[in-house]
């Protein structure tokens, strides 16, 4: 049975984190240079990270499988960041931004944590723009906002449409920095496929050269993750391809702990499926609720009409009808679920049935067409790229798309996970979001986590760690775990089957789709636990990888995902079993309002379900830790 | 619309440095809203089942974004539509029954890494000679504390779209690097912040530009009409500026550490 100690330091809560700051143990400036730290990612959360430990003196190995650090995932997030600054005098604080993460992740994340996170957000704000971030500003010069969902206050700074782009770029520069001065030494292309454990430690991992085929090991004295979400085990989502769960469930492989696998999210407005070949679903950022207005026809038989021939009376704006007071912002999950329920009912719009309009006619009626296009242009173009329709013109179509996931490693306050050593950053970790996360609030967590966190929460670790005291990559541990990839791949590319890998990802996101997305029950849940066994035998015998080992071989990375994929895909499904409630993102069926609203169960459910493997074909562990709200009063949400 | 089919003649090789050539595979009954890539996915699972090797291409957001798609489609970098990059590209843009001949980037800088894949870092090194500004976590001002004017806000957001994709450099006759190079020299050349090290990065990023074998500019332009962001070549005029003057000020100054070597 694992360990979960959260280290939630004592006293009141608007003190915890200053407190901590205040009585973390500190390593000497010269002896931080003989500590090594490994950082497995550089998105947001490893690039700041990365950059930010090289800048304090450790010296940092930084590994991505992009071929630049710069091409991360969290290049593509569009809206914004969320940062409890107040510069609309609006009446927003730390403890606002912190009440309303708490309330909007629907009482299922960790208090503490989620303070921590509000306090740091005012300082990265200060940090991006002396970086450089172009961010939006207004005539006078200062800082624009806009308001995103599950917030009555407007927190949201941006970059047009390309805010994780800017933010990202802004901690690749840092990062770039200290490469050029030899603070941090870069692998691209370079995919960990194992996490070393010596002496209960994480001291390592092991690595594969994308390009060459090459397997090194790399010994630290302490192993950051920032490998992102793992929503691509749905296979259709709006992450980018290459994103993938395979460090974080190697590490869950080696003892560190899967916390609330069935958190995730799905994104009310992405761009409708079109067909079978369909390789990512496309983002419409949440920040157009602010402006276009979310309706599906009232009548069944109107679905399939031109839009603009249905008279105003014929339209329900259901989010406006059903949530008057946050309207179309209502928090993602709310606004998905209403389109489920809308399609359901056969009011859907498009080809397939499957699609609500966003409609811009009113916004452009009062901004007129040139201010939506300052403010959306790019937005308007993508949607004009993938459909050819010009929304300026016609209503968007749009439908929900899985786009991110709550859940991820256990870790503690101080982002470190059960085994010691292993600290884990941005959407690899469940740390904050609880069932359900705001817009804006992952790219304000990733940068908390790498500018203000880590830095200094690692130094409390490495202070009891001998300088210089890493194991040899000679060790025995090394060596199993250099065995254990090389096994894997000599096995994928042997089986020699007769279906491409893409097939087992589709199947397994059309599992999961039906049974583990919007709606869940116990009799899918339990059916998608018989499916996926089967067909992760059916993909070992019968998957054919294509090429060798030594080359570039995109077939044998996909495989490699997909094969991890396969074993998380069930962990979701059986989180979602045993959770008997819905909250956040996690609606059950059998929990609901007669409204349809889901049905948290607060006496059983309030705790964080934290998966500890136990070997191949084994049951994992389902350990709990306890969340105990000190200083907010569990409630039904409300966005009415 | 009505589902097409195509051929694509593209660039096979195995390696760097090793020979290469083109192979003709058919693409059949398409669906117009399918993106390019998508239809290299279908014909990569076909060529798998056939026991062939699928087809190397660098890909990864799929909305252009990330810009790590850069195909070269019909000889041109990111194929025949303005302001899109690979992985925007629509079946639809095209005509049943075409030829469609689709190679990687080549440029001395760019080696082919495989089929359609080239290796791009040396942007990455461009960046790291100079392309930030050095700000230590935690000792950022105050964000308002330094009002930026709106419109060079926007002016130094249309030059800091560049997604780094390389097409720039791709479509340019003399393999020069100095759009992408001046993106981020006018993006930060252009805020407040960015004053301190203006003349020091201009200096360093042209010259590492250089080192690794990219050419100069000679005012063609065809690297704006190939920017999946249409990013304006007005920015190379602004870096010559900034590089004129920061090259005159560094002759002038007695300092033994300049950037500028003699
Ligand atoms: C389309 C879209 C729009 C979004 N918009 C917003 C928004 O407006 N506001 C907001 O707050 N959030 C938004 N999000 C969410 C947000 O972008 C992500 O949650 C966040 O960027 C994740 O950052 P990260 O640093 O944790 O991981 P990522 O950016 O995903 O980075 C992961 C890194 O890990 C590396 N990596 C992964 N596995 C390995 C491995 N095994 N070996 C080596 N390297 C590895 C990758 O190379 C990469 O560098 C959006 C998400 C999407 C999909
Ligand atoms: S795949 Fe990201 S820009 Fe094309």
């Amino acid at each position: 049975m694992a360990q979960l100690d959260s280290r939630i330091p004592p006293g009141p809560l608007a003190d915890k984190w200053r407190n901590h700051l205040a009585s973390m143990r500190l390593v000497n400036p010269a002896n931080k240079r003989k500590y090594e730290v490994i950082v497995v990612g550089a998105g947001l959360a490893g690039a700041s990270a990365a950059a930010t430990l090289a800048e304090l003196g450790y010296r940092v190995k930084s590994f991505v499988f992009h071929d630049s650090p710069r091409r991360a995932h969290s290049i593509a997030a569009q809206g914004g960041i969320n940062a409890a600054k107040n510069f609309q005098n609006d009446g927003d604080s730390v403890h606002r931004l912190f009440y309303d993460t708490v309330k909007g992740g629907d009482y299922r994340s960790r208090e503490a944590n989620v303070q921590q996170l509000a306090e740091v957000s005012v300082n990265i704000i200060d940090q991006c723009v002396a970086l450089g971030v172009p961010f939006a500003r207004e005539y006078g010069g200062l800082l624009a906002n806009r308001s995103f969902g599950g917030a009555q206050v407007s927190r949201t700074f941006y970059a047009r449409g390309q805010t994780g782009q800017q933010l990202l770029l802004g901690a690749y520069s840092s990062l770039s920095r200290m490469i050029g001065s030899g603070g941090v030494q870069l692998f691209t292309q370079s995919e960990m496929l194992d996490l070393v454990v010596v002496d209960g430690h994480a001291k390592g991992i092991i690595v594969r050269d994308l390009v060459t085929g090459a397997i090194t090991r790399h010994a630290a004295d302490a192993v950051i993750l920032a490998t992102g979400g793992y929503g691509n085990v749905f296979n259709l989502s709006t992450y980018a391809r290459g994103s993938n769960a395979t460090a974080i469930w190697r590490a869950y492989r080696r003892g560190a702990c899967f916390a609330n696998p069935c958190y995730t999210q799905i994104h009310p407005t992405c761009i409708p499926v079109t067909g079978d070949y369909q390789s990512k679903l496309t983002l419409m950022s949440e920040s157009l609720r602010n402006d276009g207005r979310i309706w599906v026809p009232k009548k069944a038989e109107d679905r399939r009409k031109a839009p603009g021939s249905i008279p105003e009376a014929d339209r329900d704006y259901y989010l406006e009808r059903m949530y008057p007071a946050f309207g179309n912002l209502c928090p993602r999950d709310i606004a998905s679920r209403a389109a489920k329920r809308v399609c359901d009912e056969g009011r859907g719009v498009g080809e397939s049935g499957l699609g609500v309009y966003l409609d811009f006619a009113e916004a452009i009626g009062r901004l007129g067409e040139n201010a939506v296009r300052e403010r959306y242009g790019n937005l308007f173009d993508i949607y004009h790229e993938i459909t050819n329709e010009n929304a300026y013109h016609v209503p968007m179509r749009i439908f929900p798309a899985v786009h991110y996931t709550m859940g991820g490693l256990w870790v503690d306050y101080n982002l470190m996970s059960n085994v010691p050593g292993l600290f884990v950053l941005g959407e690899a970790n469940f740390s904050d979001h609880g069932a359900n996360r705001l817009g804006a609030s992952a790219l304000m967590q990733g940068l908390a986590d790498g500018y203000f966190v880590i830095p200094n929460t690692i130094g409390d670790y490495l202070a009891g760690q001998k300088p210089s005291a890493r194991p040899s990559t000679d060790s025995a541990e090394f060596r199993q775990a250099e065995d254990n990839v090389r096994g894997i791949t000599s096995r994928l590319l042997g089986i020699k089957g007769r279906e491409p890998v893409s097939h087992f990802h589709k199947r397994l996101g059309h599992i999961l789709w039906q049974y583990c997305g919007m709606a869940r029950n116990k009799a899918g849940l339990e059916k998608a636990l018989q499916e996926i066994p089967a067909l992760r035998e059916e993909f070992w015998s019968n998957v054919l990888v294509p090429g060798s080992g030594d080359t570039l071989n995109q077939s044998l990375e996909r495989a490699g995902r997909v094969a991890d994929f396969l074993e998380l895909g069930e962990l979701l499904c059986r989180d979602a079993l045993v959770r008997e409630e819905s909250c956040g993102g996690h609606f059950r069926e059998e929990h609901e309002y007669p409204d349809g609203e889901g049905k948290r169960d607060d006496v059983n459910m309030a705790h964080v379900a934290a998966w500890e493997f136990q070997g191949d074909g084994k049951v994992p562990l389902r350990n709990v830790e306890p969340l105990a709200y000190e200083f907010v009063k569990m409630s039904v949400r409300n966005y009415k | 619309m009505k589902n097409i089919s195509v051929t694509l003649r593209v660039w096979r090789q195995a390696g760097p440095g090793q020979p290469g050539r083109f192979v003709d595979y058919p693409a059949r009954d398409l669906n117009p809203a399918m993106s390019f890539l998508e239809m290299l996915d279908v014909v990569n699972d076909e060529l798998t089942l056939k026991g062939e090797e699928p087809i190397a291409f660098a890909h990864d957001c799929r909305e252009g974004i990330c810009g790590t798609c850069s195909l070269v489609i019909n000889g041109k970098p990111h194929g025949p539509r303005q302001g899109v990059a690979s992985c925007q590209t629509y079946v639809r843009s095209f005509e049943d029954g075409q030829v469609i001949t689709v190679e990687p980037y080549r440029l001395r800088p760019f080696p082919v890494v495989k089929d359609l894949v080239t290796d791009r870092s040396a942007f990455d090194k461009i960046q790291q000679a100079g392309g930030f500004i050095t700000v230590r976590a935690g000792s950022a001002p105050n964000a308002n504390a330094i009002p930026v004017p709106k419109d060079d806000a926007e002016l130094a957001m249309d030059a800091a779209q560049c997604i780094g994709c390389g097409a720039c450099a791709a479509a340019c006759k003399n393999a020069s690097a100095m759009l992408f190079v001046a993106a981020r020299v006018s993006h930060l050349g252009l805020m407040p912040q960015g004053q301190a090290e203006r003349d020091r990065r201009v200096l360093a990023m042209v010259q590492t530009a250089d080192g690794l074998g990219f050419g100069s500019c000679t005012n063609q332009y065809e690297c704006s009409a190939a920017c999946p962001k249409l990013i304006s070549h007005d920015f190379i005029a602004r870096l010559n500026r900034d590089f004129i003057k920061a090259s005159f000020k560094a002759a002038f100054r007695s300092e033994p550490n300049r950037v500028v070597g003699d």
